[in-house]
């Protein structure tokens, strides 16, 4: 490290690097597994490949990240519901096909724009973020495409896109929380989140949703241990197996 | 739904130099969407650096019955085939 850049100290030091790891990496696990959960239930078997692809480079993302904070196994799948990190949003059940693309979109859009500032980066995020950032680029492509043909679609496809991104817009303003240890500026990205947000639901020909983007629980509870109901059944589902036979290998 | 989305042909190119290779087939709502789902399902292990889709219904082909009047005359002509001269080393790709 040069002197220039011990003097700019980064706003958190080495100690904050694993909880930050554990805060992106649960983001990219939990959101993995959800959308794990659509294989063999997809509409169809093209987009069934299509999200399994997805929830694969995430779950690479989760690996990479979760081995910075500890074991990764142990951390997947032997930690209680209060000890994850993830926001939130991602834990949402995937609801319909448009539900789901709602939920996409906004995390992707949301994680590309962190990919992008982390690998333009020094940080110890720098690595894993130059790779990620080619596949988000592939996941904002995924639900943009999909939400401009439901957004402008038929009267159906049309209102379940819209009560998607209804019933998933209190949970976008957790994102833009500052996490110890990520160095980013969360308000500069929340703005160009809404403008490129923004952008692709006039190409939907959709009005953006209205109403505060933090629900009932304050913004940030996802990255404090607190979860919403579904995730507990959602973190059985995910561990029983590991849980039930310990040690288990292919 | 699968009923009514369109049957695409998809080509695969895998590396710069050979021509585009048929791979499959597979549904897809419209072309950007068909060359997407060829994406995810015909180069997720590496195989490709440039895909084309077609919609099934704009090939043409041959039918199985017209293969004798169709293929049949060229079986004999073995002055056709470029094997009366030596290929020059180092020539790839023939």
């Amino acid at each position: 490290m040069t002197a220039t850049e011990t003097t700019h100290a980064t706003p958190a030091g080495p100690s904050a690097v694993p909880a930050a790891a554990l805060a992106l990496g649960d983001d990219a696990l939990v959101l993995s597994h959800r959308l794990g959960e659509w294989a063999g239930h997809a509409p169809v078997l093209e987009e069934e490949v299509a999200l399994a692809n997805i929830a694969l480079d995430l779950l690479g993302q989760a690996r990479v990240l979760l081995s910075m904070a500890g074991d990764e196994d142990e951390l997947a799948f032997l930690r209680e519901e209060r000890s994850f990190r993830n926001l939130q949003l991602v834990e949402q059940p995937n609801g319909d096909f448009a539900h789901t693309i709602a939920r996409q979109l906004y995390f992707s859009l949301y994680q590309h724009l962190l990919w992008t500032e982390l690998a333009a980066g020094q940080g110890p995020f720098a690595p894993l973020a130059a790779k990620a950032v080619k596949e988000t680029a592939y996941h904002v492509d995924h639900a943009v495409q999909w939400t401009v043909r439901l957004g402008d679609g038929t009267e159906e496809s049309t209102r379940r896109m819209r009560a998607g991104l209804d019933a998933l817009w209190k949970y976008t303003g957790e994102m833009f929380r500052p996490v110890e240890g990520v160095d980013v500026d969360g308000a500069a990205l929340e703005q160009r989140w809404l403008a490129e947000l923004d952008d692709v639901l006039s190409r939907a020909r959709l009005d953006p949703p209205e109403g505060p983007r933090t629900g009932a629980w304050r913004a940030g509870a996802g990255r404090e241990g607190l979860h919403t109901e579904p995730f507990g059944r959602m973190l059985a589902e995910m561990q029983h197996l590991h849980r039930s036979h310990p040690g288990a290998s292919w | 739904m699968t009923q009514n989305w369109p049957l695409w042909e998809v080509f695969v190119r895998s590396r710069r130099g050979l021509s585009h290779t048929h791979a499959g087939s597979l549904h897809a709502p419209d072309a950007e969407m068909a060359l997407r789902n060829a994406r995810d399902l015909y180069t997720r292990r590496n195989e490709g650096v440039s895909i084309w889709v077609v919609p099934s219904a704009q090939i043409t082909a041959s039918s199985p019955d017209e293969r004798d009047p169709f293929f049949a005359p060229s079986a004999d002509k073995p002055y056709r085939h470029p094997t009366f001269y030596e290929i020059p080393e180092g020539v790839r790709h023939l």
